[in-house]
């Protein structure tokens, strides 16, 4: 599967049809909502949201298949998904506060979704440190799948709870019923054809770069078992 | 080798194509309207179609790698 070649010809198709679609298709201006062009920004800094979150689930499921089953695949599959994941969430961070500078005046407002993705994100780095700190590679992936697993649950009060709980300036969280960050309301269909495609595109991407990192650890493995 | 002339060939066509697209474009006056954001769009793709063909030459060098073990 990893080494397929046609899941990479679609992304580069889908995330080419963003590019440009992205830019062309029109953009609703509901009354009180003065996003004007910036939601296009919908195609590019919400879906490296969505990608980290599909790659830190896939983390999760090899972190917990490498505690049923020690074996160094299930660890290199865990690890490089949550680098990847972990980048995607940096580069969701920094476009929202390019984003946020020109809609909210400010690159950082503490806004509460903001404040927890920067916390997740953080808990996240941990893990990086925790692996790094352990000179056992054994060690390194059997606490680091322990750690991945708390890490993840961690995202649920730092991105969907605690933002839900207080105003929010993200679209949606206006007093108490919002879910912060879309507000199908402010959307329209011709922004959802190029959304969805943005979301899967992206991901994939986020996806080839994380099987080419496990495959450089295997080899790794390789070279290592033949010269020592 | 076969996949990645495969997915080459594919990206090199749609490049071809927004340079195509990009010279028509460009004498009707379409990049320059709309306050030149056709001008980001061009960025944006070459970057886009830049860093896939990056990512295809170190698929490629890893296959060889792979090979060679």
């Amino acid at each position: 599967m990893i080494r397929k070649s046609w899941w990479k010809i679609l992304a580069f198709i889908l995330l080419m049809y963003v590019s440009i679609m992205g830019f062309l298709v029109d953009v609703p201006s509901p009354p009180g909502v003065p996003l004007q062009q910036s939601i296009r920004n919908l195609f590019f800094h919400v879906p490296m949201w969505f990608g980290m979150m599909v790659l830190f689930t896939v983390s999760l499921v090899y972190a917990i298949k490498y505690l049923q089953k020690p074996n160094s695949m299930n660890d290199y599959y865990s690890l490089e998904y949550a680098r990847t994941g972990a980048v995607f969430g940096v580069l969701g961070l920094t476009t929202g506060a390019i984003w946020a500078n020109y809609q909210w005046g400010a690159p950082w407002s503490g806004d509460p979704k903001q404040t927890g993705a920067a916390i997740a994100i953080l808990i996240y780095f941990a893990y990086f440190v925790l692996r790094g700190s352990l000179n056992d590679d054994e060690k390194k992936a059997r606490i680091g799948a322990v750690y991945n697993i708390f890490a993840f649950f961690m995202l649920f009060p730092t991105l969907w709870i605690l933002p839900r709980l207080t105003e929010s300036l993200h679209p949606g969280g206006q007093g108490s019923d919002g879910n912060p960050g879309l507000n199908p309301k402010d959307s329209s269909p011709e922004l959802k054809m190029v959304f969805w495609p943005a979301v899967i595109g992206w991901t994939l991407l986020a996806v080839w770069i994380t099987t080419l990192r496990i495959r450089v650890q295997i080899l790794n493995e390789k070279n290592q078992s033949y010269n020592g | 080798m076969d996949k990645i002339k495969r997915i080459a060939a594919t990206i090199a066509f749609a490049i071809m194509g927004v340079f195509a697209e990009a010279q028509t474009a460009s004498s009707d006056g379409i990049m320059k309207s709309n306050g030149k954001i056709y001008v980001v769009m061009a960025v944006v793709i070459v970057i886009v179609a830049g860093l896939f063909l990056y990512l295809l030459n170190l698929d490629g060098k890893i296959t060889k790698l792979e090979k060679k073990n």
